[in-house]
């Protein structure tokens, strides 16, 4: 068991990090910690949680930005925006079900893993819609970078280094997000029966339309009992009968498309969102592949001789969910070589902590980019105390 | 005039025969401007006010040549300024005479597109419009369009992550690149993302777009290409106050409607612009609101209405629709030539602050004050959805002390930015024309950390080393 600070404003938190950076004590940053399991098993020796940061504390729904301490639950903010018709754009994912775990994850859990939904593809990832950030860095000060506004390009962007950093530069307290209004009404067109080649021509055809796609999935049989194909559309009323009835036609090609409103619709994506679909059997690895669409089923296909998988893509088929045997080296050198040449790139989601000690969970990165890595660890967290080991061995 | 450049460094000058035979010898014949005529073609950007005659220009073809020319100029300590079209309004490309320029306006090829993954891979000297145009047949473009698409380079717009009109659906230059051949400083080739839609590791994608040229130079890049929409109709709403368009603006998108594009003038704006581009804007307003919805001629007769409700609520006096493709374009003309049409009638500096709008119409009641209090008038136009605004402060660029009264405005209105909850910049970037305001926006700390970054991609200060942080304080680790 490790000691656990909980500081309950910034300049305790940058007190903390002091007295850390102070004793040479590496820390395990988390919020609430339900994406404890996720990334290589850290080498801390005490926790320092953003828990007791909580609170909204800026709201601006005409200007379409939210703001909120790092340890805000990402639900108190959720509920804020959807008391007033808004909404995160990025479709943050709730990782409690993947990896079995539980409590309320924050804010700054949601940032520092960039983890993005279905609308990924129209309305840009998390570091997109995040535009300002407060955190303290590895020397224990207290930095600022963006802010509340929406169109910034004073300085460098250090908001987007610290989205998808899992808390190895600095401990937020503070971020800001730009937000959209949420959709009058939705609606999903269904194709069936496409293998996944097919399928993903389906999906460049229906993003390629002017007809605004805002989610665009493939279930490939094994997910769902025969292959399917859904296409989100949102908008006004009229304008969703519209497109609706455009893309049906467009999609005429691929068969006959069935629409798909409410509820029902609303859960699947929230199911594609999750990647609930690989939730069990949890004795299973899952893995999160990024590739350009058009090289995803190929790739699959490669994956597939050898290694024992399911799948299913989001994004157009630039996003590949799979859930491998979670033994020897969880299909980590399978799924690489599978994507070699594509320019794709494989991150180990969910692994017993054995496999995640000694297999790459993120990619690794060119000599060059390894360099720039370390230099960019250095620049922020000179003494290495923040997550050290959590992505990179040796960041 | 206000701002100054470091001295140059003597050592290099006399060295200036020598630098100039290593860089031909790296360089195909025209790669290479070192007489005083052409080298002056390069001695600013559209920041005119300053000039700085470079030490030699280098233009080379390729990634292969711009890392080797890189590498020389690291191994004999030379400085570097990298430059696209020159049409940086904030100095970024301004040059120093003891540095070397390299122009990547050679390298405009484009090397691939795919329209099933919606990308495009180019060299870095093509044009903003280069882009849009080479996919234009299959109805496709590319999102970020700053007013000078025409002449300026996805290099530049990356340096500086531009935005335009439309980015408040589309999102500005940082939300549309995907990946980018970057060579560093010492002459190293990275590649940073790619094809897909997001990349491994550090976000270093998001930190080299908006460096102003700080990190390295950018050779190629993939960025996305976006179906146009089948059909797009600029409206015209004349308010008689300010307060009422910005209230406007705010209910809009309020009632959860995102156009594509509000852009907001004055009526000193107003006019100047109708004089040039005979518009059709209405003269008897004192604020003009542009609103383009995008669709089906059904869907957008729809959300036209719902904006034209709200906007007679807010007591519009004229509305105004686009009726022909020919009456769009005039609309955008327009708009997109405020710079140009205001550079007709006065000398300008245009601003570039971002407020939250909420405080619109207190902002430009202030500017007003601000910009009176020097003796001297203002324009305003802007992007009203994103608070980003451009006051152009007009003055005689021959009267000095008019040059420096506006200089002085400007720093006020940006002061005044900065108070209210906004930023010094919202799309021009920094270069030298904001660089000693940036302890207004930012705390030494916060300088420090973004230095420190700096730091590990240019540890000698040799990429494009006046711009950005202040000249008095300076660190790298
Ligand atoms: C009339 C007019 C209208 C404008 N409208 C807009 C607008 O609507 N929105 C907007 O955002 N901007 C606008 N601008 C500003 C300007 O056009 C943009 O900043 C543009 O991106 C600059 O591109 P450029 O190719 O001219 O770059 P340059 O001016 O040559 O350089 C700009 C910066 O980029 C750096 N740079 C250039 N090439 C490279 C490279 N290969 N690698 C690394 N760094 C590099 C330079 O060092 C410099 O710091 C306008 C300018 C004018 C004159």
């Amino acid at each position: 068991m490790t000691a656990v600070s909980e500081p309950t404003s910034e300049s305790e938190l940058a007190a903390a990090v002091a007295e850390a950076r102070a004793a040479r004590m590496p820390l395990s940053v988390e919020g609430r910690g339900t994406k404890a399991t996720l990334g290589r098993p850290a080498q801390a020796a005490a926790t320092l949680s953003t828990a007791k940061l909580s609170g909204i504390t800026l709201h601006e729904p005409a200007e379409l930005v939210i703001g909120a301490k790092s340890g805000t639950p990402l639900a108190e903010v959720e509920a804020a925006l959807a008391d007033k018709g808004q909404m995160l754009a990025f479709e943050p994912l709730d990782y409690r079900p993947l990896l079995g775990s539980s409590g309320a994850p924050t804010v700054g859990g949601v940032v520092a893993g960039n983890l993005s939904g279905p609308r990924r593809i129209s309305a840009g990832a998390c570091r997109d819609s995040l535009i300002g950030v407060r955190f303290v860095n590895g020397r224990g000060e207290m930095i600022k970078n963006g802010g509340r506004v929406m169109k910034n390009v004073t300085g460098l962007d250090l908001v987007k280094l610290m989205a998808g950093s899992w808390g190895t530069l600095g401990v937020m307290s503070e971020v800001i997000f730009k937000v959209l209004p949420v959709p009058e009404r939705t609606a999903t067109l269904v194709l069936h029966g496409l293998d996944d080649a097919r399928a993903v021509a389906a999906l460049s055809a229906g993003l390629g339309s002017p007809f605004e796609v805002t989610g665009a999935a493939h279930l490939p049989a094994g997910i769902d009992r025969i292959p399917t194909t859904l296409m989100r559309i949102e908008g006004f009323a009229p304008s969703i009968t519209y497109r609706s009835a455009q893309l049906k036609t467009l999609l005429k090609p691929f068969g006959s498309a069935d629409l798909l409103e409410g509820a029902s619709a609303a859960e699947v994506w929230r199911k594609v969102r999750d990647a609930a679909f690989l939730v069990e059997p949890r004795d299973r690895a899952v893995w999160r592949v990024s590739v350009a669409p058009s090289k995803a089923a190929a790739a699959v296909a490669r994956i597939r001789s050898t290694l024992d998988i399911r799948h299913f893509y989001d994004w157009g088929g630039g996003l590949v969910w799979i859930a491998a045997p979670a033994s020897g080296d969880a299909g980590s050198a399978a799924i690489r070589e599978g994507l070699a040449g594509t320019g794709g790139y494989a991150t180990l989601m969910r692994a017993p902590a054995e496999i995640r000690a000694t297999v790459d969970v993120f990619q690794p990165l060119s000599a060059p980019l390894m360099t720039i890595t370390s230099g960019i660890k250095a620049s922020l967290d000179p003494d290495r105390l923040f997550n050290p080991g959590r992505m990179y061995a040796g960041i | 005039m206000g701002i100054a450049f470091p001295a140059p460094d003597e050592s290099i000058l006399a060295r200036r025969d020598f630098i100039i035979a290593g860089l031909a010898r790296l360089l195909p014949p025209g790669g290479l401007v070192t007489s005083e005529d052409e080298r002056r073609a390069f001695e600013t950007d559209a920041f005119t006010a300053y000039r700085r005659v470079p030490l030699a220009v280098c233009l080379p073809s390729t990634t292969e040549q711009t890392a080797a020319v890189m590498r020389f100029c690291y191994e004999n300590g030379v400085k570097v300024v990298p430059r696209g079209a020159g049409t940086s309004l904030a100095g970024g490309a301004i040059p120093q005479e003891d540095a070397v320029v390299i122009g990547v306006s050679k390298m405009n090829r484009v090397l691939d597109v795919n329209f099933g993954d919606r990308t495009i891979r180019v060299e870095a000297g093509i044009t903003n419009l280069g882009i849009s145009a080479a996919v234009m047949d299959e109805s496709f473009f590319y999102a970020p369009d700053p007013s000078s698409q025409l002449a300026c380079t996805i290099a530049g717009n990356i340096a500086m992550n531009s935005g335009g009109a439309h980015c408040l659906k589309y999102g500005v230059t940082t939300n549309n690149v995907l990946g980018v051949k970057m060579v560093t400083v010492d002459g190293t080739v990275v590649e940073i993302g790619g094809d897909a839609l997001d990349a491994p590791g550090y976000d270093l994608l998001g930190l080299v777009v908006g460096s102003e040229g700080q990190l390295g130079i950018v050779t190629e890049a993939t960025v996305r290409i976006l179906r146009a929409a089948e059909g797009a109709r600029p409206v015209l709403f004349g308010f008689d106050t300010s307060e009422q368009a910005g209230a406007a603006v705010a209910a809009i998108i309020g009632a959860g409607i995102i156009p594509v594009a509000m852009e907001f003038m004055d009526k000193p704006a107003i006019e100047i612009c109708e004089a040039f581009a005979h518009a059709g804007y209405p003269l008897d307003v004192e604020a003009l609101l542009i609103i383009e919805v995008e669709g089906s001629d059904a869907e957008m007769d729809f959300t036209l209405g719902r904006i034209v409700e709200i906007a007679k609520r807010h007591g519009v006096k004229t509305v105004k629709e686009s009726k022909s493709a020919m009456e769009t374009a005039a609309i955008w003309k327009g708009r997109k030539s405020a710079f140009g049409a205001t550079g007709r009638v006065a000398d300008y500096i245009c601003m570039d602050g971002t407020i939250p709008t909420g405080r619109l119409p207190e902002v430009l009641r202030r500017i007003d004050e601000i910009v009176k209090g020097y003796g001297l008038r203002v324009a305003n136009v802007f992007h009203a959805g994103d608070g980003n605004l451009h006051p152009l402060v007009l003055y005689n660029v021959n009267d000095p002390d008019e040059a420096h009264k506006a200089e002085e405005a400007g720093n006020d209105i940006l002061r005044l930015c900065v108070e209210v909850g906004g930023c010094l910049t919202g799309e021009h970037g920094v270069g030298v024309e904001k660089r000693d305001l940036m302890n207004v926006q930012f705390d030494r700390v916060d300088l420090d950390q973004q230095m420190r970054v700096r730091g590990v991609f240019d540890r000698g200060w040799l990429l494009n080393p006046a711009k950005v942080f202040p000249l008095d304080h300076r660190i790298t680790a």
